[in-house]
């Protein structure tokens, strides 16, 4: 079961949804829209503030906006109730290239955004000034970085980047965070500890990371159209590794749906259920659009499917279109995948949200 | 379409649907830039370039697709048996690249040693299906070599007409 709202004949770079799910926000160009999900998603107002593209959107627990985009800012919008509007409140990021990628921490008190210029910026507010600074995540990453995700602990960042290499950091910020709880992940985390570094052997573009729902164990899709799922093991232990490749174009993106099940999608149009421990591919979720789809060849043609037939034949030298998208409801590549209310909300370049039951 | 082309149009099409699978990519280098990264002089960033690669039916017919993580180049060698063949080629090539806007995704000079290069990039992508473009490409490929041997064709029956025409007086 799949529901497609078609929003904009722009590519969606990303969408967001509010905690309880009645707001959602997209990306369109270089402004951010907000729509009212009901039974339809109506439009309510748009974010203008960034002059080149918006690259990626989310929003916080506490309902804060934060975008960020291609002429490397980052703004956090937030409801103003005597103004009846969303206001901008400016990032200090101190990058010098787009930013690519930005997602809040699970308590909504810090974000990261994930840059080309190799450096993801960890930002907090600080009150005195009204604005949000960041601190710097650099060494070692050597190129664009285009995902990241939080471990539900609010301190570790998993990165995904161009180089093939998925690295989990701590971002711990003294006065603000808690100290976190020892997991597989480490003990001591002091600011930029390089807790994991990994990479498969074809070391292909990585183009989404997730953590597990527990955080114990860390989730990548990248180019050569391979899922790999790692779980540490703690100190002095080699971590498990499955990598599992396909014959599916790349996937752009992954959500995990369970503790044991992951949904995956990109240029292959296709949402895929991939299931532990062993992450194979259990099932493609909008399959069944394709069996109905599918026409009897033997079948008797009326006269005037006859006509259309040797007009086509005249025009293009072949009958049909061969519909090469596999029964899928988008039409252009998957860009984003995001949980709501237990289904699951894809987003992609054809302009499409889609939600499916999984 | 003769029985041998079709193996080789087919790993074409199959490469090129496995190539164009681009994204929005700013660059690295340049502040504020978006630029493909193909065309880009890339010894500062060699990991957004893929292996490229190349299809041949021959010496003389060869497809080169040179993928990146925004923008596929493909550049074709089209078949040229004789002489009239390559004079009638670089014609018919001059007569596209010389409109090379009204076709979006061709670009205005060929690599060196192949005769027609297209330029995709992520934004061709984002407002063409990919199949339709991937369509575009083949069909090209299948329609070039017999617009080119008609051509031939043609003009040697227009030569053979002019030749009995001035030789009448003689005969």
């Amino acid at each position: 079961m799949s529901i497609t709202y078609k929003l904009s004949n722009k590519p969606i770079h990303d969408h967001s949804y509010s905690p309880d799910g009645s707001i959602m926000a997209i990306t369109k160009e270089n402004i951010v829209e907000i729509y009212q999900v009901s039974s339809k998603p109506t439009l309510i107002t748009t974010l203008k503030g960034h002059d080149k593209t918006v690259a990626s959107v989310d929003i916080s627990i506490d309902g804060k906006i934060l975008t960020c985009s291609q002429d490397r800012n980052a703004l956090v919008w937030d409801w103003d109730q005597s103004k009846n509007e969303y206001v901008p409140t400016l990032v200090l990021l101190r990058i010098n290239r787009s930013a690519n990628y930005c997602r809040w921490s699970p308590n909504g008190s810090k974000f990261a955004v994930a840059s080309s210029d190799r450096i993801v910026a960890v930002c907090y507010y600080e009150e005195e000034n009204n604005w949000w600074v960041s601190k710097h995540l650099k060494k070692p990453i050597k190129s664009t970085i285009t995902s990241l995700d939080w471990h539900p602990n609010n301190v570790l960042l998993a990165t995904g980047s161009t180089d093939g290499h998925v690295r989990v950091f701590s971002s711990f910020i003294k006065g603000l965070d808690e100290k976190p709880e020892g997991s597989v992940w480490g003990t001591k985390l002091p600011f930029q500890t390089l807790c994991g570094d990994f990479t498969n052997e074809t070391g292909g573009w990585v183009h989404d990371v997730k953590f597990s729902l527990d955080g114990d164990s860390v989730g990548f899709v990248s180019h050569d159209s391979s899922l790999t799922i790692v779980s540490p093991q703690g100190e002095g232990v080699p971590p498990v590794f499955v990598n599992t490749f396909t014959s599916h174009l790349p996937f752009k993106a992954l959500s995990f749906i369970g503790p044991n099940s992951v949904v995956v999608s990109g240029h292959n149009l296709n949402l895929l259920v991939f299931e532990g421990p062993n992450w194979q591919q259990t099932r493609v979720v909008d399959q069944t659009v394709k069996a109905v789809a599918k026409v009897d060849e033997d079948e008797e043609i009326s006269s005037h499917d006859a006509l259309n037939m040797f007009r086509q034949l005249d025009l293009k030298g072949r009958v049909k279109e061969k519909s090469t998208n596999g029964g899928a409801d988008h039409t252009n590549t998957v860009e984003s995948i995001r949980i709501v209310n237990g289904k699951v909300s894809t987003s992609g370049i054809d302009g499409k949200v889609v939600i499916f039951s999984v | 379409m003769s029985q041998s082309l079709k193996p080789y149009l087919t790993a074409v099409r199959s490469s090129l649907t496995a190539a164009i699978c681009l994204e929005d990519f700013s660059s690295q280098l340049v502040e504020r830039h978006n630029r493909p990264e193909i065309e880009v002089d890339n010894t500062h960033t060699p990991e957004l370039i893929l292996n490229p690669m190349a299809i041949a039916r021959n010496e003389n017919e060869k497809v080169l697709i040179e993928p990146s993580i925004n923008s596929v180049r493909v550049s074709i060698k089209i078949k040229q048996a004789d002489e009239i063949e390559q004079i009638l080629v670089h014609q018919f090539t001059r007569f596209l690249t010389s409109r090379a806007e009204n076709f979006f995704i061709l670009r205005r000079v060929p690599i060196k040693g192949y005769d027609i290069s297209f330029l995709v990039t992520n934004f061709h992508t984002e407002q063409m299906l990919k199949d339709k473009l991937v369509d575009f490409i083949i069909e090209f490929m299948e329609e070039v070599d017999k617009e080119i041997s008609e051509m031939k064709l043609f003009l040697n029956a227009r030569a053979r007409v002019i030749a009995e025409a001035y030789l009448t007086p003689f005969d």
